[in-house]
This record gives C-alpha cells, sequence and structure tokens, in this order.
C-alpha cells in the first residue's frame, strides 16, 4: 500500500501557479520522513499532483517535472475557469476514491476559497496558512502525523495543529513560505484521466464578466527587490520616493499596513500576515517599526536593509543592516549613488 | 423584500494583544474585543441593500454570552434581529464545528423566513482561517462567493445576483442564483454612521440566545471539541532573530553609512548583483 501525499495543482490561464512547485517539494520532503517508519510495514509513500482544468495535458506533464511523481487530470470545458463548486466536487470525488493522507492546496484566493469547501465536503480538518510543517507523532498516536504550524493571535503565537482520526490531514500554505524544488527535466510519471460528473446546479454561479485589475499585475511573492515604505513616510506622496529607489534597483514597491489602512496605497502592496509572504533578495524597509505582523511576512529576505530613526525600533532585530536615520535624507543619498555608480557602467 | 443573514464573529483586538513572556501564553484578562472588522463591513454591506430592496437583516454568532454586545453594535448598524448561539457544549469547535452549528441555525431561519443571500467576513482575525464562510455554503448547498468587493445588483424577482470577486489575476463579476452565501473584504461598504433610533433601539436590544438544544437538537458528535478534528498540539512564540549591524546615518556620517550599505548589498549580492545590473 502507499500512502499519498497530494498536492493541488493550482493553474490558471494555462500557467501553474507557483506555489504548486513549492508544495511539491515540501510533500517530498514530507513523504522522506515516514519512508522508515513505512518500511517496516512494507509501505511506500507517494507524492502526486491533484490537476484541474481543461486542455491542460501539458500542465501535467510540468508538474512532473516539478516533484509528482503521478498526476491526476481531470480535463473537462466545465473546467476551464474556476469555480468553487465543480472544483470542490471534483477533489472530494478523487479523495474519496484514493484517500489520500495529506493534501496541500495553496494558500491564494483560489486555495483558500477551494480548501475550505472540499474539507467540509470532506468532514476533515483543515489547517490554514502554515508556515512549517513535519511528519511527526502527537500524544496519543503511534503513528507520525501532519504537524502543521501557523501563526496565531495577529502572529503573537504559533500554534501546530494535528488532525489525529480524520483523512486526509489538509492544510494551505502561503506562495513563498517554503523554496520550489528543483525542476527535473528527465522526470517522468504517470498521469491518470479522471471523469468527474459536473450537474447543473453546481453551475448556479458563473463568471460573467472579467475586469482587469491593474493592482494585480504587481507580483510582489516573487520580486527579487522589495522597497517598502511605512507609516514614517508621513503622507502619502512618500511613496514617491519609494517608488524612485524601487525603480532604480528595478524592484517594487511594498508597504506596511498602516499605510494600507490610511489609504496611501492599495492593499495588494501590503506585507506581512493579512498580507503577502515575500522573499526577495532585497528588501528595503523604511519608517516601518517592525510589527510582528509585518515581520513574519519579509523576515527570511536573503538581505534586509531597515531604515528608522529610532535606534530601538523592533525593525532592526531582523535586519542584516540597520541604518539609524531619516529616511527622507538617507534614500535620496542611496538613489544617487547608485544611480552614478550605474552610470559608472555596470557595477557599483 | 431582501431577507439578508450576516454571521458575524466578536473577536480580541489583536493590535492590543499582549504575551505572558514568562509562559508564552495569552494574556486574555483585560483586551478588548470587537466585532471582526470585516464582519463589521458585511454588516454595512447588508445595511445598504437592505435600503434599497427594503427587507430585514438577521444577525447570528455564535459565541460566549458577552458577544451580545456584538450583536446590539450590529442592531445599532441597522440590522433587525440577533440570534447569539451559545453554549458551553459548543466551546473548543474549530472551524468544521464552528459551519455544522452555524449552518444548521440558518437552516432553521430560512425555513421560518427564507434567507436571499448570506454575508460572511473574509476572514475572522483572531485565526486567518477564512474557513467557516466556504464551509457554512458547502453545508448548506449554496453557491459561494469569496472576496467579495461589490456587489452590483441584486435581483429578488428574477432570483439571482451580479457581484463582483478579486482573484489573484483581476476581478470577475459572478452571475449566481439566490440564496447564495459571499465572504466579504473590507471594500464592499462603508461602515454607516448609526442612525439615532438604531442606536437607541440598540442599547436596549435583547437577542435571542439558542442552545445546544434548542430550537435546533444539535448532534452532540459534530459539535465542540468533539466535533472538530483539528486539536492545538503545541503552542510557542516566534524566534526571535539574531538583531544585524546597526549603523548611525546623520549629517556627516550619512554618506559613509551609505557607502558601507550599498557595499554589503553588493558582497552580499555577489555573483548576481543586484545593483546597476539587470533592471
Ligand atoms: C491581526 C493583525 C494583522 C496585521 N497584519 C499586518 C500585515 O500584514 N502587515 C503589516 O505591515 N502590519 C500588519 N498589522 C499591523 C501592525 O501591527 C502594525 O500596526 C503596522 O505594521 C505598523 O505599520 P508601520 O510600521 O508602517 O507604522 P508605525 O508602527 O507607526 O511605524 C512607523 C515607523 O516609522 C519611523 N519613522 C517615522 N518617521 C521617520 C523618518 N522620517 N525616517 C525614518 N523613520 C521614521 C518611526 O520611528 C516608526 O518606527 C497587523 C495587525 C494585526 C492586529
Ligand atoms: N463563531 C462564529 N459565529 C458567526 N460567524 C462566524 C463565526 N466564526 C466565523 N464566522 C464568520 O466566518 C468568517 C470567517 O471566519 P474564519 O473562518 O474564522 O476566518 C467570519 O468573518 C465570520 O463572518
Amino acid at each position: 500500500m502507499s500512502r499519498r501525499f497530494w498536492v493541488f495543482i493550482e493553474q490558471e490561464e494555462g500557467k501553474i501557479h507557483p506555489v504548486a512547485g513549492e508544495l511539491l517539494g515540501v510533500a517530498r520532503r514530507l513523504a522522506g520522513e515516514i519512508a522508515d517508519e513505512l518500511k517496516q510495514k512494507n509501505e511506500t509513500a507517494v507524492v502526486e499532483g491533484i490537476l484541474v482544468g481543461h486542455e491542460v495535458d501539458d500542465l501535467a506533464q510540468e508538474a512532473i517535472r516539478l516533484g509528482a511523481e503521478r498526476v491526476y487530470q481531470v480535463d473537462a470545458p466545465e473546467f476551464k475557469y474556476y469555480l468553487n463548486r465543480p472544483y470542490t466536487e471534483a477533489l472530494k470525488t478523487l479523495v474519496k476514491k484514493y484517500k489520500p493522507e495529506v493534501f496541500l492546496i495553496g494558500a491564494t484566493t483560489m486555495g483558500r476559497d477551494l480548501a475550505g469547501a472540499v474539507a467540509t465536503s470532506l468532514k476533515t480538518g483543515l489547517t490554514a496558512d502554515c508556515t512549517q510543517l513535519e511528519m511527526g507523532e502527537a500524544r496519543g498516536t503511534n503513528k507520525k502525523l501532519l504537524l502543521a504550524t501557523r501563526p496565531a493571535f495577529g502572529g503573537n503565537v504559533i500554534a501546530t495543529i494535528v488532525c489525529k482520526d480524520h483523512l486526509p490531514q489538509m492544510a494551505t500554505v502561503r506562495p513563498r513560505v517554503f523554496d520550489a524544488s528543483p525542476v527535473n527535466k528527465k522526470a517522468r510519471g504517470e498521469v491518470i484521466k479522471e471523469k468527474i460528473k459536473v450537474t447543473p446546479d453546481m453551475l448556479n454561479a458563473q463568471v460573467v464578466e472579467f475586469i482587469t485589475n491593474q493592482a494585480s499585475a504587481i507580483k510582489l511573492e516573487y520580486a527579487d527587490v522589495i522597497v517598502s515604505g511605512g507609516r514614517g513616510l508621513g503622507s502619502p506622496k512618500g511613496f514617491e520616493l519609494i517608488k524612485a529607489l524601487a525603480d532604480e534597483l528595478g524592484g517594487v514597491v511594498g508597504s506596511s499596513r498602516a499605510c494600507v489602512d490610511a489609504g496611501w496605497i492599495s492593499y495588494d502592496h501590503q506585507v506581512g500576515q493579512t498580507g503577502k509572504t515575500v522573499r526577495p533578495k532585497l528588501y528595503i524597509a523604511a519608517g516601518i517599526s517592525g510589527a510582528i505582523q509585518h515581520k513574519v511576512g519579509m523576515q527570511d529576505s536573503d538581505f534586509i536593509l531597515a531604515i528608522n530613526r529610532d535606534p530601538s525600533a523592533p525593525i532592526f532585530s531582523v535586519a542584516t543592516v540597520g541604518l539609524v536615520g531619516d529616511l527622507y535624507e538617507i534614500i535620496p543619498a542611496l538613489i544617487k549613488k547608485i544611480h552614478a555608480s550605474k552610470n559608472k557602467g555596470g557595477q557599483a | 423584500m431582501l431577507h439578508a443573514l450576516v454571521g458575524i464573529k466578536q473577536v480580541p483586538d489583536t493590535t492590543n494583544i499582549r504575551i505572558d513572556p514568562e509562559t508564552g501564553s495569552l494574556i486574555r484578562q483585560g483586551v478588548p474585543t470587537i466585532i471582526n472588522p470585516y464582519d463589521a463591513h458585511a454588516v454595512a454591506a447588508a445595511v445598504e441593500w437592505k435600503r434599497k430592496l427594503g427587507g430585514k437583516i438577521t444577525v447570528i454568532t455564535m459565541g460566549p454570552p458577552a458577544a451580545v454586545s456584538a450583536l446590539q453594535e450590529c442592531i445599532e448598524m441597522g440590522a433587525d434581529k440577533g440570534i447569539l448561539v451559545s453554549d458551553r457544549k459548543f466551546s473548543g469547535a474549530d472551524t468544521l464545528a464552528t459551519s455544522y452549528v452555524l449552518a444548521e441555525a440558518i437552516k432553521k431561519i430560512h425555513e421560518e423566513d427564507p434567507i436571499d443571500l448570506i454575508f460572511f467576513g473574509k476572514q475572522a482575525i483572531d485565526g486567518d482561517t477564512a474557513q467557516v464562510g466556504p464551509g457554512v455554503a458547502v453545508r448548506l448547498g449554496y453557491p459561494l462567493i469569496t472576496y467579495a468587493v461589490n456587489i452590483r445588483e441584486v435581483n429578488l424577482e428574477e432570483g439571482y445576483a451580479l457581484i463582483e470577486r478579486k482573484t489573484e489575476l483581476r476581478n470577475e463579476i459572478i452571475k449566481t442564483t439566490l440564496p447564495a452565501a459571499m465572504t466579504c473584504e473590507k471594500e464592499i461598504a462603508e461602515i454607516p454612521y448609526a442612525a439615532l433610533p438604531d442606536l437607541i433601539a440598540s442599547l436596549r436590544y435583547k437577542p435571542q440566545v439558542w442552545t445546544a438544544d434548542e430550537p435546533v437538537a444539535y448532534d452532540i458528535a459534530q459539535i465542540g471539541l468533539k466535533g472538530s478534528p483539528t486539536m492545538v498540539f503545541k503552542t510557542g512564540t516566534p524566534v526571535q532573530h539574531e538583531p544585524g549591524e546597526l549603523i548611525k546615518a546623520a549629517g556627516t556620517s550619512l554618506d559613509k553609512a551609505v557607502d558601507l550599505v550599498l557595499n554589503k548589498i553588493m558582497e552580499h549580492a555577489s555573483g548576481a548583483p543586484l545593483i546597476g545590473g539587470k533592471k
């Protein structure tokens, strides 16, 4: 028998969401963590992808290259665009048929819409927005369970949640919390096509119009350089300076929640617990105090430069380098230097 | 006439949460409670549509007796009726058990007074799970529209609504049959100023209290801790990071400090120059 570790392969418009690759990596690690236990019982663990859409054969192959050993593919016109009811039906049906042990879904707009509905229809447990996942023993069980850790109460506490007596153990994970596993171009795997019956009542809600949303075009999660501004900017105009530095670095603009709540900038720019989790190569935080809810969203960035005039600002506790001073002096100086070094020819 | 139902939760104001540094556990004493902010906007949206179409708003919450004040606040905003589902037997509920309790109560309400539209908040700020709304919708078999930012039309005669929701790539307009359930972003509506009569009514308002036995006889295996597949295995405080290097950058030292920082960034990014590199 094999224990199945499932990953929902989120796709839209013919593209797999990067979070699927990240979760396949996690699933492989989790499967590895119970390999010994399974060996004794003559069992194996297998990582499988669940792909739902229309004309997505190529994506099934891509999921295999991203780490799925097998892909279950639901492919029909009704699934061309994401809709809660048909997709919920598809996942529910497949879970009932194959009984996976663990089911991971990206905590994206689509994933969160779907995961809650699927877990409820299966009457199983779901832990949202996990930041750590491992297989481990919990009191009173003699088998390894999914230990799903997540922040709670505004990030002040972290809690590890288990789902002891129900399968699958479900969790959602935000994009960028985990590293993507490396792509294996030579990977081969099986694709199993599944038919799901969609009844008319599942189509009671339909998309009738798309509205392009400029703001959604900012892909904060996957940016290499992010320059974020906080309340220390003093006014919405301060974001012009932030943008100028971001432009100079080829990066994008982020923000603390205080500025979003004040209406200085749109929510799509918010970094943190209730915004995006980011892991750029360079994160610059200017005029941000460093509340725990902001830090959880950016503390895993490669290099963090914090600019704040208060030397005791908590942001400095996660900064690689902290500059104590007025951002209105420091940022223009930074821009000038970077600009000058570029003109000198390439690298600073 | 519209019958809107709103599910609200009273939550600790997490901005004011304090942690006991010794035990790492939450100090609940003295932490003020508020209506979950997203839920307040959901109530506001329901009120807006009641004003347009006529009708009434029922607000429901599952919680401790103290949640009465949250329901009163909803009356103040313009809701007509509040129901508190409250019983010791419900305590320890996770989102699956919570959605069961709410869905059964909503079925009961619907029998007596058919509901057209159910409003939830996007998520509750104490847990940020965003699971209860979808869970209730599934249990009721209603179409679900999450991340709603705007209600364009509610057509009760023809039994449909047009709702704009936000997705990762774009916004989309969903045409849904009624009844339907939605979860709301803050953009859905501004919180209204209380009208004086509503304010006065709210002060004296006593919501109905429903228990685990009446008027809905709940299946004991599906409520509270017993009905919750997930449990907290352990809790802790987030890891503290090693603080980095701190450089003062004022006056004459500004230039030097900026140079130093840029060099460090370059060093760090060696091989993959960030600055002056790709754009
Ligand atoms: C449930 C919950 C979820 C939350 N989620 C998030 C989230 O996702 N993201 C988030 O960011 N926050 C979040 N918050 C809010 C968070 O707690 C803080 O309130 C917020 O991050 C503060 O924003 P800020 O640092 O910009 O403002 P402030 O805390 O006001 O900090 C401003 C800083 O600017 C500095 N400053 C002022 N002037 C200057 C100057 N001229 N030059 C340099 N420095 C200057 C000050 O010293 C100060 O440190 C959440 C809160 C709760 C309760
Ligand atoms: N105990 C409750 N009583 C009524 N509504 C609730 C309750 N818990 C959650 N909700 C609703 O479900 C939404 C999502 O909550 P959550 O899944 O906890 O993030 C909230 O915004 C409320 O509208």
